[in-house]
């Protein structure tokens, strides 16, 4: 009988897809497996749309550990035996539905997949895109995404070091909700996710199951018709339970690090829960299961199989343990007041068999369910970006001199650039006692124990850049985050990257995907910094207008000497502040895609475009000058450019600043102190006379530099014809704070 | 000095105690599960912060009743030293080795952050090394900090000298800015009568490295390593 | 037509649907459990609000209650909520 058009609706299959399923597998699938392959051959699960895309992304390299896209998260060699794991996740569609437990088991699912490898994790970042303010459902969204973050990962003991948040019209009803886990493991006890050894028992740990969030996968996150799922889902929605999150995480790092001869292999169970989990162990390991399903434990009465293995709900652990193990790993579990159930066993062949009471409900071929077909779509260049790149920004009239300072404090109160101390005070930030430089800076960086190293963390993405030009702003999204990261004085090592996009479906949508993506492939190979792990998340649209093509970098930066960091305040008085990158004088162009045009202009145009070649230069001056002890601070050239840049070293350091007689911003004032032209870096100097070594390691590396003027101990800020004080800046730099 | 740090499940300080108190300070300490019930090895118990029990119900509330709390309440009796740090604080409150409450943030919400604390209060041996009226610099992180007692209690523990940190600001003032959670009378850590136990919501174990933002926390620890030194003496 | 107001006291109460995943409602149960009460079966944690307002008859105070239920004190995609209305003396 053919299936009904319903039935494929539910599980999101389209009809050429059904009928290659049953080409596949040589007969008609029944209903749990059905569902099953719905989930699994979603765009969440299966990556048909993006993969041959992501195939692109440069991602070996002497220090990478893993395969791309083969474990839970990338793994990168640090030094001393020891690696860091990291991987970002989106969790927009059910943020945008329940922004507290959406945010919250968002978290709860990025920390499952690093303690899966049998990692500790250390540090939480998140990047955040939110409509605009005048909008009342945004404030509602913010304050709930905000808090179920901080909800979350306080209860776990992970400090939050980092992230974004960024307001614009496009996010109106579709806020991104991006978040960035890294853990730390012994590279020898790194766990695979993988079923292996015939006879090896799956023991499914953590919460009871219940009906939470069937069709999460094939529903919410890639429903062709975005707009329905706001009405349809809402049973979808998952309560994140972070204290059990947290007992496991205990768990199962106890298990990896100090037995991890009891076990093959972890696997967290997130999207199409027990299906996924057990069909991707399986597929790794080459290798089929037999599963009883009357003993996963329930919180529900009545599940049906399907409910069972579709079934959502949070703070779950799949455990394959070698079989004269079980004991010891139950008795582990029951330690830690953890349930521990077997639910099935490793077996060869080539399917995952599903039984109830020893009937045979489902079976499902792990290799047909883990190569999903895969789409090669035709991109179409948007007419209206090639309009906006025309706009001639020199045709606006420049800042007036006498409007400098006051356009200073409206830059600093811009929600995109004022202080996001307001969310971040709401994340424990210090939790494991090794944060070295707290959010607010340009990276995070945190100590990794038991040795000298740090590692410097970042997200960044500025969208408005993407949307004018996907290939530049993928391409910035790299500089930008490589900048931060030297800021630190770390260097650039791996990226895990977050491609929130709108329907692929559309060709104007897939063509900036796919832009973004050789963008962001060409700055890695330029940056040396492979792309270790990722996620997609597509059909990000509201009333048929995607948001803004928003490719998020996760950076990781190692510091071989952790107190070789840098901070980004101006810490001292007196010392001399010089620009790398650039003269002070910027033409008009440098204006496109700015903070500034659309505040002052309320414009979103021009042509963004990246150096990549003359940015690297400049990263590499940065850290070869904080190697040989010259720098006190530095600090990047971003959103608002060299002013806010200035000011917020400034704030950041308690310290004034005065520029020099000669500042020259040549012949447009707005694009010398509020253009994003990239490749800029503040510094101030430990000493006067550092300023000719600064200078000679500057024509080595070819790079041009100005010398803007010094701090000084009075809270004046005088930058060209801005002037100001401290505590001016610093009340509409924390404009956020007061909303 | 032999340092027991309690961990109940959702405690996450515990290590972090264990890191000043043994890397940095040099003492003997070890990590004890809740179900551990003997404390006769040793000299003080650390209840550490966290999110005991998800904070579910109240915090501290089911943290309480674990086995190893009434082993602690009998070494508080007898006079040996007890802190509670944060849920720690929470969970002394709770099992009444203190008085009073900590009740949501008056602001509603989470908050992580450095504070300024200026010592008052009488003797304790967890403060004997602060003189009176100076400031230290120690970061808070909680949701529920905001101190709460009935007025009579409030003034005993006045009467008695028995708060001994208070919120401040950097020059040692106290005041309603200077007051991250609402607490009353700005207390942020309070001994019970004999002075051997010690509750407040700041985290000393947060400011024990320079690298880390400061060592204002390890004060407090070594307040009682030297009391304890002397009293052998 | 003159309207008197009554005073009403809404009692509220706010509870995770029974199908939500109730991490509270657990660990309490846990917790009375370790404390001997055995013959606890499940827990469920919710929330209860007093409130005071001002209608001119019961009907309208219901509805009144009904809107601040739905537009604020649950949130319909995970809770549900009832209530009661008790007339007070005349405003």
């Amino acid at each position: 009988m053919p299936v009904s058009q319903e039935a494929l609706d539910a599980v999101a299959l389209s009809r050429a897809e059904y009928e290659q399923l049953v080409e596949r597998l040589k007969r008609e699938p029944n209903e749990v497996e059905l569902g099953m392959f719905g989930s699994l051959w979603s765009e969440h699960c299966g990556y048909k749309n993006s993969k041959p895309l992501l195939r692109l992304f440069p991602s070996g390299g002497d220090r990478v550990l893993t395969q791309a896209g083969a474990e839970n998260a990338g793994a990168i060699d640090v030094g001393g035996g020891r690696c860091v794991v990291m991987k970002v996740e989106s969790h927009n569609h059910p943020s945008a539905i329940e922004p507290y437990q959406g945010a919250a088991t968002g978290v709860g699912g990025i920390v499952r997949d690093i303690f899966a490898m049998g990692a500790y994790p250390i540090a939480l970042l998140d990047s955040l895109r939110f409509g605009t303010l005048d909008e009342p459902q945004t404030r509602y969204l913010y304050d709930g995404v905000v808090g179920g973050i901080g909800g979350y990962g306080n209860c776990l003991g992970i400090p939050n070091v980092g992230g974004e948040v960024f307001f614009a019209a496009p996010y109106n009803g579709n806020p991104l909700v991006n978040a960035m886990c890294v853990g730390v493991a012994d590279i020898d006890k790194l766990v695979s996710a993988r079923a292996s050894g015939e006879g090896s028992v799956l023991l499914l740990v953590g919460s009871d199951t219940g009906r939470d969030g069937i069709h999460g996968a094939s529903g919410l996150a890639s429903r062709t018709d975005p707009e329905s799922r706001f009405a349809e889902m809402r049973p979808a929605v998952q309560v994140g339970n972070p204290f059990m999150e947290k007992l496991l995480m205990e768990a199962c790092y106890e298990l990896a690090s100090r037995h991890s001869d009891w076990i093959v292999g972890i696997q967290d169970l997130g999207a199409a829960g027990l299906t996924s989990s057990i069909v991707e162990c399986c597929a790794r390991g080459r290798t089929g299961a037999v599963i009883d399903i009357e003993r996963v434990p329930r919180r529900e009465t009545g599940m049906t199989p399907y409910e069972v293995m579709l079934s959502e709900s949070q703070e779950r652990m799949l455990i394959i343990a070698k079989p004269e193990h079980v004991d010891q790993v139950t008795a582990l579990f029951h330690g830690w007041e953890l349930h521990c159930e077997a639910i099935g066993t490793v077996v060869g062949g080539p399917d995952v068999i599903i039984r109830e009471h020893g009937e045979e409900v489902a079976r499902v071929p792990w290799e047909t369910a883990t190569e999903p077909p895969e789409y090669r779509r035709a991109g179409e260049r948007p007419a209206e970006i090639t309009e906006l790149n025309r706009f001639d920004i020199g045709s606006l009239p420049d800042l007036a001199p006498g409007d400098a300072s006051a356009a200073l404090l409206r830059m600093l109160a811009r929600p995109n650039i004022a202080s996001k101390r307001g969310v971040y005070r709401r994340y424990d930030q210090q939790v494991l006692g090794n944060t070295v430089i707290q959010p607010g800076g340009d990276a995070g960086v945190v100590r990794i124990d038991e040795t000298d190293l740090a590692v410097a963390l970042t997200t960044d993405c500025n969208a408005r850049l993407a949307y004018l030009d996907p290939y530049a702003g993928g391409a910035i999204a790299v500089a930008e985050a490589a900048r931060n990261i030297v800021c630190t004085g770390a260097n650039p090592v791996a990226v895990t990257d977050c491609m929130n996009f709108g329907s692929p479906e559309k060709p104007d949508v897939y063509y900036t995907m796919e832009q973004a993506v050789r963008g962001i492939s060409e700055a890695c190979m330029e940056f040396g910094t492979p792309v270790v792990s990722g996620n997609v998340s597509l059909y990000n649209e509201r009333s048929g207008r995607p948001v803004y093509p928003t490719p998020v970098i996760g950076m990781l930066g190692v510091l071989d000497d952790a107190s070789k960091h840098l901070g980004a305040g101006f810490t001292a008085a007196g010392s001399p502040v010089w620009l790398l990158g650039a003269d002070v004088a910027q033409p008009a162009p440098t204006l496109a895609g700015s903070e500034y045009l659309e505040a002052e202009h309320e414009t979103v145009a021009g042509l963004p475009v990246v150096d990549l070649l003359a940015e690297h230069r400049l990263q590499q001056l940065v850290l070869a000058a904080n190697d040989e002890g010259l720098l006190r601070s530095a600090h990047d050239c971003s959103e608002g450019g060299l002013a806010v840049a200035v000011a917020e070293s400034s704030m950041l350091g308690a310290h004034g600043f005065e520029s020099t007689a000669d500042f020259d911003p040549g012949e447009r004032l707005d694009s010398a102190l509020f253009g994003e032209a990239q490749g800029r870096i503040v510094v101030s100097l430990r000493r006067d006379s550092d300023a000719d070594r600064l200078r000679e390691l500057a024509r080595e590396y070819e790079v041009p530099l100005a010398h803007l003027g010094q701090t000084v101990e009075a809270e004046t800020f005088r930058l060209g014809p801005i002037e100001s004080t401290l505590p001016e800046l610093t009340y509409a730099y924390e404009a956020l704070m007061r909303l | 000095m032999r340092f027991a740090i309690v961990r109940f499940p959702g405690t996450w300080s515990d290590r972090d105690c264990y890191r000043v108190l043994h890397d940095v300070l040099g003492q003997e300490a070890s990590i004890l599960w809740h179900r551990e019930t003997d404390l006769s090895g040793y000299d003080a118990v650390v209840l550490p912060g966290g999110f005991s029990y998800g904070d579910y119900l109240r915090c501290g509330a089911i943290a309480r009743f674990s086995p190893v709390m009434d082993s602690v309440v009998s070494f508080a009796e007898a006079g040996k030293p007890v802190i509670g740090i944060c849920n720690g604080f929470q969970v002394l409150c709770e099992s009444h080795l203190l008085p009073g409450a900590l009740i949501l943030n008056d602001s509603l919400q989470f908050r992580c952050e450095w504070t300024h604390l200026r010592r008052d209060g009488g003797d304790t041996p967890w403060a004997s090394a602060i003189p009176a009226g100076d400031v230290i610099r120690i970061p808070i992180s909680h949701g529920d900090g905001n101190y709460f007692a009935e007025p009579g209690t409030l003034d005993e523990l006045e009467r008695d000298s028995r708060v001994i940190f208070r919120y401040c600001d950097e020059h040692g003032d106290v005041t309603a800015e200077a007051n991250p959670n609402g607490s009353q009378r700005n207390i942020a850590g309070i001994i019970n009568r004999r002075g051997n136990v010690l509750g407040m919501m700041p985290h000393p174990e947060r400011a024990g490295e320079d690298i880390v933002g400061g060592t204002d926390g390890n004060r407090i620890w070594t307040s009682l390593i030297e009391a304890g030194l002397a009293a052998v003496r | 037509m003159t309207e008197t107001a009554v005073r009403f006291l809404a009692e509220i109460q706010v509870s995770l649907k029974p199908t939500v995943n109730d991490p509270e409602g657990t660990t309490i149960a846990g917790a009375l459990g370790n404390l001997g009460f055995d013959t606890v079966q499940s827990v469920r944690a919710g929330r209860y609000f007093q409130v005071m307002l001002e209608a001119s008859d019961a009907v309208t105070a219901e509805e009144h209650v009904k809107q601040m239920c739905e537009r604020l004190l649950a949130n319909p995609v995970i809770e549900t909520y009832s209530f009661k209305v008790t007339a007070l003396e005349p405003a």
